[in-house]
């Protein structure tokens, strides 16, 4: 784990954050099982990839994230209740229940498009970064992708537009090893065999748009938050975009529910051991920054926290039905 | 009012000049727009800088996408789409992410951006891949705005329109009709999005067009009149939405119809108002409705066979006449 020196309130805060989205996911994958709620793309074992990043940004720079939206909402500081509420497609969710799980746009904490279209939001996020250069503004803008839409046109497009025009973007490329179920490098038989990709950092992309890429750990968070603070600072200081790939890996299936037999139960146990939050925890008592007990506290809290969403998502009203047509256009349509 | 008189083409230019600017968040960004391969944004890269006037690398999903980030955090891009055909590059940031964006965000994000197309079009014989009409795809996409404007008084004030407006427009300009002229006063004014105009009245029958074909309709609209048949012409200028209260009314009063479009007859723009008109004014209709439009190909890259493929003012004037037989 990384030897960065940080202040212990923020490593604090990052542990707490990881611990909620963790617990989150947990909690959801229970709920989708027993049909309390609809299809969810969860992100355990990617907490400190959006902690990380997330923890190098001000609360008014930018966020464009993914289908796998939950950690970066609640990396950016956005409301559980509203965030649940919207994955249960409730009245009281952050889109009114009209995006749901898939679209959660936490528009309060300038986290503004979730894209359930694997490498939409890329463009999308290029351009908050035009915005912001052309008014001149301090902010920058993060950019969640995975590692399948490193492969599609859009992203090739927007890197290379980034780049050219010197914008304040950071591409945070979340490589969990596959989109939905097929590896970027088959690793059956021990013999590795490229499937999506004949490269095994995605990061090396970065040099051929003329921009740094870096590839870090992304199970630790520090490292990552490290490699995310020096891409922000470029960024914020005019210098353009960086690519970052975080490696990691995901828990759960590419959505509640999907087909299990992709990957050896061996694979599943060696990533298991390289969770972030065990390891983080560890590294904080030994830092003397955690106890046992406040760890518990920690945990504790969140499960309250987790436990109180639900509860008001599953009491909040659904949408009404007369805003059924309502926000289609703009204006009084 | 001047009495002045431009084309299109420079109408459409007097109305970028003029928002950019009012509006120092307008924005231009497409492929080789400081040059203008077609005329339209000449001359304002000179003025406007390279800040405001962005020429792109060929990459359509990438720029557009770019525009719809940029106008949901307060721009007001007005993106170029050199040729019809490539809106099929960039239907992902087209038809699910800037038609859906707002709705999806619960109404928080504001995708007020302009995609100009143009059309290089039926009648440019430049084939199958540089001539689509395909502004019927996107009376599918609710949450986008598709304008479609024929003469300099309308290019002008249907794109201040559409600047200005909250909402995702597709603004297609058919590129035979940039040379057209007409008066178009020197002082600010809109015409505002989902209104049709008659362009001419008439008792017998409806001919219901947009675009280049409202030049074709007028021109058949005027040999019929010699023969004693009286077209009322409907410019729809919008065709997301329809202007239903306007073309109802004319079909009330003639009880015929004849849809003229450019792009292909199935699935096309008359389809669709031929359903409106049986939905909702099936007892004033005195006979069927022929739907004048390309032939279900692709277009010919030969002239002979272009012209065979496309509707003219021959296949406008049949069908007109088709809807009254027996009456004259």
């Amino acid at each position: 784990m990384s030897q960065v020196q940080l202040e212990s309130s923020k490593l604090l805060d990052m542990y707490r954050k990881m611990v909620l989205i963790r617990q989150l996911e947990n909690r959801l994958s229970e709920l989708a099982k027993q049909g309390r709620v609809g299809t969810v793309h969860l992100a355990a074992g990617q907490e400190a990839s959006a902690v990380g990043c997330c923890a190098a940004l001000r609360e008014d720079d930018f966020v464009v994230s993914t289908h796998r939206n939950h950690g970066h909402v609640l990396g950016k500081g956005g409301d559980i209740n509203r965030l649940v509420a919207e994955i249960m497609a409730k009245k009281t969710g952050y889109n009114k229940g009209k995006g749901g799980d898939l679209h959660v746009a936490a528009f309060d904490k300038n986290m503004l498009v979730s894209n359930a279209i694997v490498g939409g939001g890329i463009p999308m996020a290029t351009g908050v970064g035009l915005t912001i250069s052309l008014k001149g503004w301090d902010k920058v803008v993060m950019c969640f992708f995975g590692d399948g839409a490193a492969n599609i046109g859009t992203f090739h497009e927007s890197l290379n537009l980034g780049a050219v025009w010197k914008l304040p973007v950071i591409y945070v490329c979340e490589n969990n090893l596959y989109g939905n179920t097929t590896p970027q490098i088959s690793m059956v038989s021990n013999r590795p065999t490229s499937v999506c990709m004949a490269i095994r950092d995605i990061s090396v992309r970065a040099s051929s748009y003329g921009m740094p890429g870096v590839t870090v750990d992304g199970m630790d968070p520090v490292a990552v938050y490290e490699a995310a603070r020096e891409a922000v600072q470029r960024a914020r200081q005019g210098q353009g975009p960086t690519l970052i790939e975080c490696k990691t890996y995901r828990y759960f299936d590419h959505s509640e529910g999907q087909p299990q037999n992709y990957r050896t139960r061996e694979e599943v146990e060696q990533y298991r051991k390289l969770d972030p939050i065990p390891r983080f925890k560890a590294r904080l008592m030994e830092l003397n920054l955690l106890s046992a007990e406040e760890a518990s506290r920690i945990d504790q809290a969140a499960s309250r926290e987790v436990e109180d969403a639900i509860a008001f998502a599953e009491k909040s009203p659904d949408p009404d039905l007369e805003d059924l047509t309502r926000d289609t256009y703009g204006g009084s349509v | 009012m001047s009495e002045r008189q431009i084309n299109v083409s420079q109408a459409l230019r007097e109305a970028l000049r003029e928002e950019m600017r009012r509006d120092p968040s307008v924005v231009i960004i497409g492929e080789d727009v400081r040059v203008s391969s077609f005329g339209v944004t000449e001359g304002l890269w000179q003025e406007f800088g390279d800040a405001r006037v962005r020429d792109t690398p060929i990459s359509e999903a990438g720029f557009i996408g770019m525009c719809l980030g940029a106008a949901m955090t307060g721009l007001r891009p007005v993106a170029e789409l050199m040729l019809g055909d490539f809106v099929t590059v960039c239907m992902d940031q087209l038809a699910n992410q800037a038609a859906k964006v707002r709705y999806m965000s619960g109404g928080h994000a504001e995708p007020h951006m302009v995609i100009r197309v143009g059309v290089s079009g039926p009648g440019v014989r430049v084939g199958a891949q540089h001539s689509q009409s395909l502004e019927a795809w996107f009376l599918h996409v609710p949450g986008l705005r598709v304008v479609y404007p024929a003469t300099p008084y309308d290019a002008k004030g249907l794109l201040k329109a559409a600047i200005r407006g909250p909402d995702p427009v597709m603004f297609f300009e058919h590129k035979l009709v940039y040379g057209v002229k007409g008066q178009v006063p020197d002082s600010d004014y809109t015409v505002p999005i989902g209104k049709a105009n008659v362009k001419k009245e008439g008792k017998d029958v409806t001919i219901a067009c947009y675009g280049y074909m409202v030049h074709k309709s007028l021109a058949a609209a005027r040999r019929l009149t010699r023969e004693g048949i009286e077209a009322e012409v409907v410019d729809l200028r919008t065709l997301s939405p329809i202007d239903k209260e306007t073309l109802l009314a004319s079909i009330k009063k003639t009880g015929r119809m004849v849809t003229v479009e450019d792009g292909c007859k199935t699935g096309g723009v008359g389809a669709e108002l031929s359903a409106i008109v049986s939905e909702e004014a099936y007892d004033y209709l005195k006979a069927p409705i022929p739907r004048v439009a390309a032939l279900d190909i692709p277009l010919p890259a030969s002239g002979l066979l272009e012209d065979a493929t496309l509707p003219n003012e021959r296949k406008i004037i049949d069908a007109v006449k088709s809807t009254l037989k027996g009456q004259v």
